[in-house]
Order: C-alpha cells, then structure tokens, then sequence
C-alpha cells in the first residue's frame, strides 16, 4: 500500500468509548463481547453514559460491570429486573438496563422477569439467549432445543421428561406492560446493525416512559456447544433461528 | 472503483474467533502462524483488498478491529 | 411537629417510615404485618414526601427492590413475617456483601414452615447470627412497644447509612398488632444526598460506581470479609442497647427481649411481692448483643433465666456472656403460644431457685 491510510481522519470505526479497555472473560467468538459493544454504542451515540445505571446478572455476564463503563450493580442470580424496579423507581429520569442470559432472565428469575414486564417498569431488558448455562460448564438451561445436548441433558433433552424450551420473549409480548419486543442476533455484520438499532429504539423509548423494553439476542455458546465460533454461528442460524425466529415480537402502534 | 481501507487489530487483545474473517467480503483476513501472549492465533491483514467496510470490526466480539476508510 | 396518637404496631411502623423520611418501600403482604403496607397505599406518601409504595410480586422481589434502591444512596425498607423474612435472606446476604444501607422490619410469628400466624420470638437466631449465606451481621433491633418500634424506625435508618448495614427491627405480632399511645416524631424531609459509593449516573472523570458482593480472588474476599469483620467490632462497641430493671439488689436475673420483657416485668413483680429479689435484663440491641453487661450482672446473681417465645435462643447467647459465671436456664413457649407471668415465676422457683 502506498499510502498510509490509518491517520485519525480516516478513522470509520473504533471501539465506544463507553466500554472500558478491560479484556473481557468471555471466550473466544462468544455474542456476549458483541452485545455488550452494540448497547455501549447506543448510549455512547444517545449521549445518556452519565444519566445509564445498568444491572448485571449472575451467569457469564455477571462482570459485565467492568466492561460496560456506566455505574453499575450487580443482582443475586434472577433478580436483576427487581433490582432494575428498584433503582429505576427512585430514579426515574436515569436510563436503566438489566443485562441476562437465560438461565438468569427465564428460568430463576422468571417472575422478575415476567412481573417487571406486566408492571411495565420503563427500563431496558436486554436477554442473552444461547440456550446453555455457560458459566456452570455447558447444564441445561430453559431455552435449551429439544433434543439438544448439554452437561444435564447428555442423550439430548427430552421433553416429555425435562419440559419445553421456554419462549419467554413471545411471553412478554402478550404483557400489557410491554411496549416494545423484538428478538435480533450479533453473529453477522447485518444482524449485529439491526441488533444495534433495536436497543437505540429501546432506550429512546425509555426517555418517553412507553414501558417495559425487551430486547432478546439469539446468540452462540462455542465452548458450551462444543464448536468453534464459525462453526456455532452456523449451528445458531440452523438450529436456533427456525425455533426462536428473529424480528420484531411486539411493535409499539 | 471502491474505496481504500484499512484495519489495525489490537493483536493483544484477539482471541482468535476468526469472526472477523467470515465476515470480510474481500478475504483480506487470516489467523496468523504466531500466537500472542495469552497464546491466541490473531487477526491478520494479509492483502490490501480492504475497502473500509468495518464488518470485521462489527462482528469482533472484543472490539479490537479499528477501521480506516480513505476520504 | 411531634404528635401523641393511639396506633396499632404496624401503623406507626409504617407511618413512622413515611417520616422518617423513607425513599422507597417495597413489600408483599403477610399476615401479622400486612398493615404496614396497608397503610403505606392508604396514606398514598408519594403525595407527602414523593415516598415510592410498591407492592412486589414477591418477598424475594421486595428485597432486591431494596438493594436496587439502597444501591442508588436511599433509604429504602421491606416489612415482612418469619416465613417471608426467609424468602428475604439471599437479598439480605447481598445487601450486607454489597455494604447497603437498608431497614427490614420482621414482625415474627411462629414457625417452622407455614407455622402460626400468632406472635413467637422463634426468628431470633435467624436475625442475629446472620439468616443468610456468609458470614454477615445485621443491626438488630428488639423494640417491646409501639413507641420504640417508632423511634427504632429513625434509628435504624442511622445506623444503617452510619455502618453502611442492613438494619433488621426485630418485633413481633403482639407488638405489631396491638394499639398504644405513641409520641410520633416530625416528618424529616427526604435527603437528596449523592453519595460515593451509590449508582447515581457515572461522574465525568471519575470512575464508574460498581455495586456487587462478588470478589473473583479468594484473597480479595478475604479482604472484604476483614472490612466486615471490622466494621462489625465497632458496631460491637457502639452500638449496645440494654435496659435493667431493679437489679441493684438482684439475687435472681431474668433475661428477655420485646414483648417477652413486658410479660417477665409482670412476672418480676410478683416475684418482689413473694420477696423474691429478681432483676430483669432486657437487651434492646439483640446484634450487637450486651454480652459484656450481662457478664457484670449476670456474676452478681446465683441464676438467670432467659424467657423467650421460642425454645431457647436467646439463652445460648446468654449462656456465652456469662461464661460459666453463673447457672443460665431457659423458659419459653412457642408456636404462638404468648407465656403467662405465672409459668414465668414458676419456672423462675423450679428453674433457677429450686433447681
């Protein structure tokens, strides 16, 4: 190349400042680093870092709060959207997330979830759904597929024995309390723009206290399913999309 | 004729997902032979066919892609 | 400015919250306290002082209300009952891991399980050895009358924000339930304050806030858990509240708390009218317990008995403060069964004297 092209200038991405410097934990090709980016843009670009109170789960995402460079709490596992009902309550101007995979969001803290979401506390519920418990070693989570295969479902689950998996993002969209649902993915550059835009609508709708906003990511889990991270990609959109089929849920009218 | 581009990876940082290069569209990135400290294969350049697309950069889960695209 | 009324337990509780300058309440209802929050949505304070009234779908959700709540700097409270008081241990674990500042009231009734909804003291070791996982303290506060569970109210929002800790009053259903004069302090004005260590919105130039109980390196915990340990000594110092009654010439001690010390004040006089030279020590503060003055007392007696409304609790933290000192027996009835004055002496003649 004859001409050095990498002068400020010329700049057309970098990472937001409003995700810290820290190395993330998560392994390598994990959705969670690409979430994370995606709703860090979205305050950055919204202006709202200063006035963002987020809260963090238990499950892989439980140290989203070095990452994520906005006061943070971090929740008992399940609780993050009673945790999100308190804070936004006492401070309804600020811009509040809670940040949970699936494990957290639909199975131990399903009530939170779902009574946070009838209640139609104005705060952003943004869910990770890869269908494992990552940070316990790959058990079986409640939007596990059937048939597929975890450390507690080794044969595959079974769901005359081990229950559904659990749509719990088609659930809240029935709420009245909710006002905008949607269901997006990080794995491609398109998927990861729409992801992006939906969680910008999301806060934006936050400002004018429409309700609850819920913000479902389909994402991957190499270590968990056992494949490489191009290879889990591919796995999510055959196996994952056909079940939890990605767009809007519930559009505000 | 597109524009020029290029990228500068944050080799420490890469985990070696190789995300990045399934979402180039013009194959300008590979893992290197080497490993970094951490012991991860990283990100590459091994072209010049980059037009500052930024895809890399979007899909990196650890946001160590920065892209330059030329005026 | 103050005013007398005549108020059922948890009525003043809860008007006492709205006073006391409370930012927020969050509760489900239990019985013997489901008029706390009765009365909260009744008096509807977001009109008084902007007080935020939320009935959660659950105790387990109450609490971590609360934690969002105290996390923002406020003063934040939950009510509950025995049963609901357990649902509430994780949180309460949290708050205490995440150094928070927040008021829990209990208004026990009888246990195990579903147990009884009539008053017992059976909680006592579940409030003041920790309740939940790890090893945390609250504050415990013991108040024998609708006065006190008032001013335990203002209180325990001090002690709270002063040591940063959960601070548990430990009433009962009597308590709760029953109607007495009260002197109701002035409403405080809400406090606006923005303090370094709540989630208040990230400072420009400083770091962002983070609240968590969570430490990675075992070494880092351990750091943690001495800060506690600490904090815990000076509440140890601090923090002690006790009443005596009559044990300037004493041969005999009754120990007891809450309304279990109103019903052995009975007993005492009964006691003095037999010529029976019985003292009575009440601890106010149940954690941090008053071990070093029940020593003192306890070394001037020939026996003490703990009187409780459960079956001996109390009595092992007696037992620890006199040390071998002297002879320490228990006397209780449980299950929502309330003692009368004159098993208490009998079990005085039998247990102590005669025994």
């Amino acid at each position: 190349m004859s001409e050095n092209l990498t002068k400020p200038e010329n700049q057309v991405y970098k990472k937001t400042d409003v995700l810290t410097d820290k190395v993330m934990h998560y392994c390598p090709g994990c959705g969670h680093g690409t979430a994370h980016r995606m709703l860090a843009e979205v305050i950055d670009e919204l202006g709202v870092q200063e006035e963002t109170i987020g809260v963090a789960p238990v499950g892989c995402s439980v140290l989203a709060y070095y990452y994520f460079d906005v006061d943070m709490q971090e929740a008992a596992h399940g609780r993050a959207t009673a945790v999100a009902t308190g804070i936004k309550r006492v401070f309804p101007e600020k811009y509040v997330f809670t940040y949970q995979g699936d494990g957290d969001l639909a199975a131990i803290g399903t009530a939170e979830t779902i009574h946070a979401c009838n209640r139609g506390e104005n705060i952003l519920i943004v869910f990770i759904n890869n269908g494992i418990y990552g940070m316990t070693g790959g058990q079986m989570a409640p939007t596990t597929l059937p048939g597929m295969k975890s450390s507690t479902s080794p044969r595959g689950r079974e769901v005359e024995t081990m229950g559904n998996p659990l749509k719990i993002t088609e659930m809240v969209a029935t709420l009245p309390g909710t006002h905008f649902v949607t269901r997006q993915a990080v794995h491609t550059p398109a998927n990861v723009r729409k992801t992006k835009r939906a969680l910008k609508k999301a806060l934006e709708y936050q400002k004018e206290n429409k309700g609850t906003c819920f913000v479902e990511i389909v994402s991957n889990c190499p270590s968990g399913w056992k494949m490489t991270p191009v290879q889990s990609n591919k796995w999510m959109e055959e196996n994952m999309f056909p079940f939890y089929p990605l767009g809007d849920i519930k559009v505000p009218q | 004729m597109a524009k020029r581009g290029d990228v500068v990876i944050n080799i420490e940082k890469c985990k070696g997902c190789e995300v990045c290069i399934a979402a180039c569209p013009h194959e300008v990135l590979a893992m290197s032979k080497e490993v970094n400290t951490k012991g991860y294969h990283y990100s590459v350049k091994v072209n010049s066919n980059c037009v500052g697309c930024a895809n890399c950069a979007i899909v990196c889960p650890d946001a160590v892609i920065t892209v330059y695209r030329e005026k | 400015m103050k005013e007398l009324r005549l108020m059922k337990g948890n009525e003043a509780l809860a008007e006492a919250a709205i006073r006391a300058g409370t930012d927020a309440y969050f509760g489900y209802p239990i019985t013997p306290q489901s008029e706390i929050i009765e009365y909260l949505m009744h008096e509807n304070p977001v009109d008084r002082t902007g007080m935020v009234v939320l009935q959660a779908e659950s105790e387990i959700a109450a609490i971590n209300m609360v934690y969002g709540a105290a996390a923002c700097g406020k003063k934040a409270m939950t009510s509950s009952s025995s049963p609901g008081i357990s649902l509430k241990q994780e949180g309460l674990s949290y708050i205490a891991g995440a150094e928070l500042p927040c008021l829990v009231a209990n208004i026990v009734r009888g246990g195990p399980g579903l147990g009884t909804i009539q008053p017992s003291q059976s909680d006592y070791f579940q409030a003041v050895k920790g309740g939940g996982h790890g090893d945390y303290k609250l504050i415990v506060l013991a108040p024998a009358t609708v006065q006190e569970t008032v001013d335990f109210v203002k209180l325990g929002y001090e002690l709270a924000f002063k040591y940063r800790n959960p601070v548990m009053i430990l009433s009962d259903g009597i308590i709760g339930q029953m109607m007495e004069k009260v002197e109701l302090f002035e409403q405080m004005p809400r406090e606006n304050k923005d303090y370094d260590w709540a989630t208040t919105g990230k400072k420009p130039g400083k770091d962002s806030v983070i609240v968590t109980s969570l430490q990675l390196k075992s070494e880092d915990q351990e750091k943690v858990n001495l800060r506690l340990q600490e904090k815990y000594r000076e509440i140890e110092k601090n923090e002690v509240m006790y009443e005596t009654y009559d044990c300037e010439d004493a041969e005999y001690l009754f120990a007891a708390f809450g309304s279990c010390a109103r019903i052995t004040r009975k007993a005492m006089e009964m006691a003095r009218k037999k010529g029976i030279k019985v003292g009575l020590v009440r601890p106010i503060s149940l954690y941090p317990f008053p071990t070093d003055a029940i020593y003192e007392l306890g070394s001037k007696v020939k026996g003490i008995l703990s009187v409780e409304m459960n079956a001996g609790q109390m009595v092992e933290d007696v037992k620890l403060a006199v040390n071998g000192k002297t002879k320490v027996e228990h006397f209780g009835r449980f299950g929502g069964v309330i003692p009368s004055p004159e098993e208490i002496l009998n079990a005085l003649e039998t247990k102590i004297i005669g025994g």
